[in-house]
């Protein structure tokens, strides 16, 4: 082919959101076999591999990241029908929630205070700006709220939104091994820690291991976003900094 | 066509939960508010429908397709990101793997103490 004609494809194609779209599928498709293959090793987590591929691929081609979103949109706008999806199991595992429910909410509640105060202490001591600071204490709430979070204590919106994908790999990537070595095996327990430390992200996570853990992990989140939206400002206003 | 009035379910309860959130300035999102409106519903109803059900299934069980967007916005951030990395990452790990732990640990020890004694032993009691 005339490097010409190759130029003129590849100028239709970057404006057009086909491709963004078949890049995410394909990443994702090729990250998941990548993650079958290392034996579904949490290691080798395919959202982290799909995302390091794809950015490659955009630097590689001197994509931009709206050019790019301008497809990948039509899957990230599924994340809305998601969340209203997880009423499903939720409701299949009434009963099992309510018979932990206090358990699970004071949990709930110990574990937003410790995930701000530990944010915002930890990085306060290595030398991180105030804003970066700020843009870190949201940031095991899923996205949105995350976003509002930010916005509202002094922190970036768009800098949380990329720490809160991060944080929810990282939570998905070492959170199972660090419960088993704490020798904590009901799922219930595990769902609930992956929900509200790792939002979505965590709560998939989840259910690749059990629907039973994904429930929880699914009502953790939406309880940690609303914990989270409410406790915040606060924490922040009384933390002496 | 399950699958298709599954989705219109989800969606006309996401377009619900976003008029509400802005019509009354709450702090959560609208997704959210839709699933709570939807889990009422489904106790209302007391079963799920067979279109829910395949919706349901088809988006959650590869949920973590739909956080590779965002994700590869991360890009934007590498000034941001390379500047206080250390900070940041440590703060990621540290902070993330420590709340991890903490409520795992307090709704575990919570569980035991509150613990009926009619309830048969299903969770474990690895360490005794």
């Amino acid at each position: 082919m005339q490097t010409n004609e190759f130029l003129a494809i590849w100028v239709y194609l970057s404006t057009s959101p086909l491709l963004g779209l078949t890049a995410t599928l394909l990443a994702y498709v090729l990250a998941y076999r990548v993650y079958l293959g290392c034996h579904a090793s949490p290691l080798a987590n395919p959202v982290a591999l799909a995302v390091l591929a794809l950015i490659s691929l955009l630097l590689l081609t001197n994509t931009a990241y709206k050019d790019y979103f301008d497809g990948a949109q039509f899957v990230h706008f599924l994340l809305g029908p998601a969340t209203v999806a997880l009423a499903i199991p939720l409701y299949k595992q009434l009963a099992t929630i309510q018979r932990v429910l206090l358990p699970l909410l004071i949990a709930l509640v110990v574990g937003v205070l410790v995930g701000a105060v530990t944010a915002i202490y930890i990085s306060k001591a290595l030398g991180a700006s105030t804003s970066t600071m700020f843009s870190l204490a949201p940031k095991s709430v899923t996205s949105p709220v995350a976003m509002s979070i930010a916005e509202h204590i002094g922190g970036l919106p768009s800098l949380t939104a990329a720490l809160v994908v991060s944080t929810g790999i990282i939570g998905a990537v070492f959170g199972p091994s660090l419960l088993s070595w704490l020798k904590i095996e009901d799922p219930r327990v595990m769902g609930v820690a992956l929900g509200v430390t790792a939002h979505g992200v965590g709560t998939s996570r989840a259910f690749q291991i059990s629907a039973q853990m994904g429930a929880f992990a699914g009502l953790s989140m939406a309880l940690s976003a609303l914990a989270n939206a409410l406790m915040l400002p606060w924490i922040v206003r009384w933390l002496p900094l | 066509m399950p699958f298709l009035n599954g989705i219109t379910v989800l969606l006309i309860y996401q377009l619900l939960g976003e008029v509400l959130v802005r019509s009354f300035n709450l702090p959560i999102p609208g997704p959210v508010v839709g699933m709570s409106f939807l889990f009422i519903t489904l106790v209302v109803y007391k079963r799920v429908p067979l279109a829910l059900e395949a919706a349901s299934t088809a988006l959650l069980s590869h949920l973590s397709l739909l956080f590779i967007p965002a994700g590869v916005g991360l890009m934007l951030y590498f000034d941001a990101l390379t500047q206080e990395w250390l900070p940041i990452l440590v703060t990621l790990i540290a902070s993330t793997l420590i709340s991890m732990a903490v409520i795992a640990l307090t709704m575990q020890g919570l569980m035991r103490l509150f613990k009926p004694k009619t309830e048969p032993a299903e969770s474990n009691d690895a360490n005794e």
